[in-house]
């Protein structure tokens, strides 16, 4: 009798309780408030990816990914609360979807020993993984995207900027600031002049800013907004009569609520990004198939192929993959924060890889190291065309001026590293 | 004319025309004021809720359909059909007058009596409130709003200062359009309140509650009456707002933009929340354009605030608001 009780109490308890072996990845979402617009497909593409995995393949490594939501409203407090009120239940990874977020969060995950993988967003400098030991952000970071652009326009002017003029409207946060260190060399670099032209947030109103453009006639324009800042800007760019072609954004001030609102005025407008656009690939088949047909789609299912759904089924499959080598450089599926850890720090994603997830070109290939949380950071340019209503690769995934990030990821993590006495490592 | 000067006046048109559309978003949070002596925050939610239903009702969106569509496993998303812009301004004119009766019947007739700032934390409430609906009756997406408004640059203006200044002034079709429609909101407002019997009526309500009623004003219609014209001035607002960027949850952000003309123009005038939008509007994109360059720039926000401010310590109770005299 006490057998059959005790019994009984175990199978209570093990139906009770979360499934032990479980890979638990939170996802910090915002689908409410003012920046939902861009939280929600994002959010979608990163749930579908281990729905996808769960449904088709049994999970990662035969086990299944348990996906905990938590909504932050892009809020960085409600951020830091979804870490804490998340991290116990045996979180593998954070991927917050946010700077201000991640900021918080860099001290919070190394003392915890989980990684932090922020993806063309968060603190650049922590692509010197010599002082930040849990921070990767593969496969290009802020620096890079305004290298990009700066590169992407070089090739449009045979090589020459000198005496050009470029303006850079910015969200005037941590996030919009972040490009004009590298602006301010790459102009000494290439003889550009630079202007600056703050937005405050939320970015409704930006009269004064394109009335300076308008008067100033900059030759290109680069912005670094997000929200509504994009939309707005990209409609006063089109009141001006501003040239889109010689508008570029960064990869948040790319996506398809960006420019529809502005209509055929918009056509032209490009953005830089680190992953392929549009549906077209393999993967995309097995996610209607296995996740939206069956009704486990996270939103509605009408958002595959969007950039920022793309996006995030991206950043979900760079994290599937580290789990799969820490899984198998462990021998075992149930894997640790730590080992997740250690396989980022030396993940490779070659296009072999890609093309066998269904997914061929769809980002630049790369690999980690343990003084590299960055990779190479190479960044291609998409276009927007009104006509279709799609975003289109217009340029290869290109190198980016290592001469100059370097110098400045190095001197800022030094400063970091003083300033938390971080004993530097991968000596 | 030296060239400085041509910008700025240039800025100061176009000061003048951003005036306008913060004084469209401050006239709600006026009337209901002055009727009730409520600060509604929920007005700058009101502007998106107005604006969402609008084009929800354009495109034949079907509301609440992601709870519909989970709740019962269908997966309907559009009636198949669209509305005509002037149609679906009245339908959305009903909705809002429908809002205005929920308000009074289930939040505010329950408060009569209360302390002011009771009544404030309930429109806290009521705006949280009213972004959950949106979003569940209309999704969260970025919508594209199309009543026929023109936008872009005013080419007659562009040529004609050209001729005269060598340089063409940039004034967008959109703040034309929107200076007519609030001038007309602005005259009719005036005009209702001035010759009409309810118009009448929501005055002696304003002046003192227990008075209007004991002559056999009824509170209950005044105040629906006062959020139905609240809700219409929302939705020009909506509409003006929400063709410049899109329809999106930022745009309930608007009401920041009012509250500096609130404190500059009174809480209780209509022509105080012109002024005060225009004295704002050109003050704060002269200051960007003059001092702007010099501190850094993104100056609009605060100064807009500053500028109230200084008024303030002049006229507490703002350029055109009653001044409270309480003997004791």
């Amino acid at each position: 009798m006490k057998t059959k009780l005790a019994t009984l109490a175990l199978g209570a308890l093990m139906a009770a309780g979360p499934a032990l072996a479980d890979l638990v990845i939170p996802s910090l979402s915002y689908r409410t408030g003012p920046y939902a617009a861009g939280g929600i497909p994002f959010a979608d593409g990163y749930a579908d990816y281990f729905t996808l995995l769960n449904e088709r393949d049994g999970g990662i490594g035969d086990v299944p990914v348990n996906l905990i939501e938590c909504e932050t409203g892009y809020n960085t407090e409600k951020g830091v609360e979804c870490y804490e009120s998340t991290k116990g239940e045996g979180a593998l990874i954070y991927q917050p979807l946010s700077t201000g977020i991640t900021y918080q969060l860099i001290p919070k995950v190394t003392a915890d020993d989980i990684p932090l993988h922020t993806m063309g967003y968060g603190r650049t400098s922590a692509r010197n993984g010599k002082v930040f030991s849990h921070v990767f952000n593969y496969p290009a970071n802020y620096w890079d995207g305004a290298s990009g652009a700066v590169n992407y326009l070089l090739d449009e002017n045979g090589g020459d900027l000198n005496g050009k003029k470029i303006a850079l409207v910015y969200h005037n946060s941590a996030y919009g600031k972040e490009p004009i260190r590298t602006l301010e060399e790459l102009s000494k670099k290439h003889g550009f002049e630079l202007s600056l032209l703050p937005v405050d947030h939320p970015g409704q109103e930006q009269k004064s800013q394109w009335l300076q453009i308008r008067r100033e006639k900059p030759d290109y324009v680069l912005m670094w907004g997000w929200g509504v800042m994009n939309q707005v800007a990209i409609q006063e760019a089109a009141n001006i009569r501003f040239p889109m072609e010689n508008f570029i954004g960064v990869w948040w001030s790319g996506a398809q609520h960006d420019v529809l609102p502005a209509g055929d005025k918009a056509n032209g407008y490009k953005a830089v990004t680190f992953h392929a656009v549009g549906d077209d690939f393999p993967v995309f088949e097995d996610i209607k198939t296995h996740v939206v047909d069956t009704g486990k789609a996270a939103g509605a299912g009408d958002q595959i192929g969007t950039v920022l759904y793309n996006r995030g089924l991206y950043s979900a499959m760079l994290a599937a993959e580290a789990i799969k080598d820490a899984q198998a450089a462990n021998g075992t599926g149930d894997i640790t924060p730590g080992m997740l850890r250690d396989a980022m720090e030396q993940l490779n994603i070659s296009e072999e890889r890609m093309a066998a997830l269904g997914m061929p070109n769809f980002g630049p290939t790369f690999q980690v190291s343990c003084d590299n949380h960055g990779g190479p950071g190479l960044v291609g340019v998409s276009q927007w065309d009104a006509g279709t209503k799609t975003w289109n690769l217009i340029s290869d995934f290109k190198p980016t001026d290592g001469e100059v990030i370097g110098a400045l990821v190095e001197e800022d993590s030094s400063a970091y590293a003083a300033e938390n006495n971080v004993e530097p490592r991968c000596n | 004319m030296p060239e400085q000067l041509v910008f700025a006046m240039e800025v100061i048109l176009n000061g003048l025309m951003a005036g306008v559309l913060y004084a469209l978003v401050a006239l709600g949070f006026v009337l209901i004021y002055k009727a009730s002596g409520i600060f509604n925050y929920a007005q700058g939610v009101m502007a998106l809720f107005a604006a969402m239903t609008l084009v929800g009702i354009m495109n034949g969106q079907v509301p609440f359909a992601h709870l519909i569509n989970a709740t019962f496993g269908t997966h309907v998303h559009n009636f198949g059909w669209n509305v005509p812009a002037l149609l679906a301004i009245i339908l959305t004119m009903g909705v809002m007058v429908l809002l205005a009766w929920a308000v009074q019947r289930f939040v505010m007739r329950h408060l009569v009596g209360q302390e002011p700032i009771i009544l404030f934390m309930a429109t806290i409430g009521l705006a949280y409130f009213l972004e959950g609906v949106a979003d569940l009756m209309w999704g969260s997406e970025i919508k594209t709003l199309n009543v026929g408004l023109p936008q872009g640059i005013n080419l007659w203006i562009d040529e004609t200062t050209f001729n005269i200044f060598d340089y063409g002034f940039f004034i967008d079709n959109l703040d034309i359009v929107a200076t007519i429609i609030a001038a007309l909101l602005v005259a009719a407002l005036v005009a209702f309140s001035q010759y009409t019997k309810q118009g009448r009526a929501m005055r002696a309500v304003a002046d003192d509650h227990q008075a209007a009623l004991s002559v056999g004003i009824s509170l209950n219609f005044i105040w629906i009456m006062v959020w139905s014209v609240a809700g219409f001035v929302a939705l020009v607002a909506g509409i003006m707002w929400g063709t410049k960027s899109g329809v999106q949850f930022s745009l309930s952000l608007i009401a920041l933009k009012a509250l500096p003309v609130l404190m500059l123009g009174g809480f209780t005038s209509i022509p105080g929340a012109i002024v005060g939008g225009l004295i704002i509007g050109v003050g704060e994109k002269l200051f960007e354009f003059a001092i702007g360059p010099l501190v850094g720039g993104a100056t609009e926000n605060w100064f807009a605030y500053v500028l109230a401010l200084i008024f303030l310590v002049f006229r507490p109770q703002g350029l055109f608001g009653e001044k409270i005299i309480e003997r004791v």
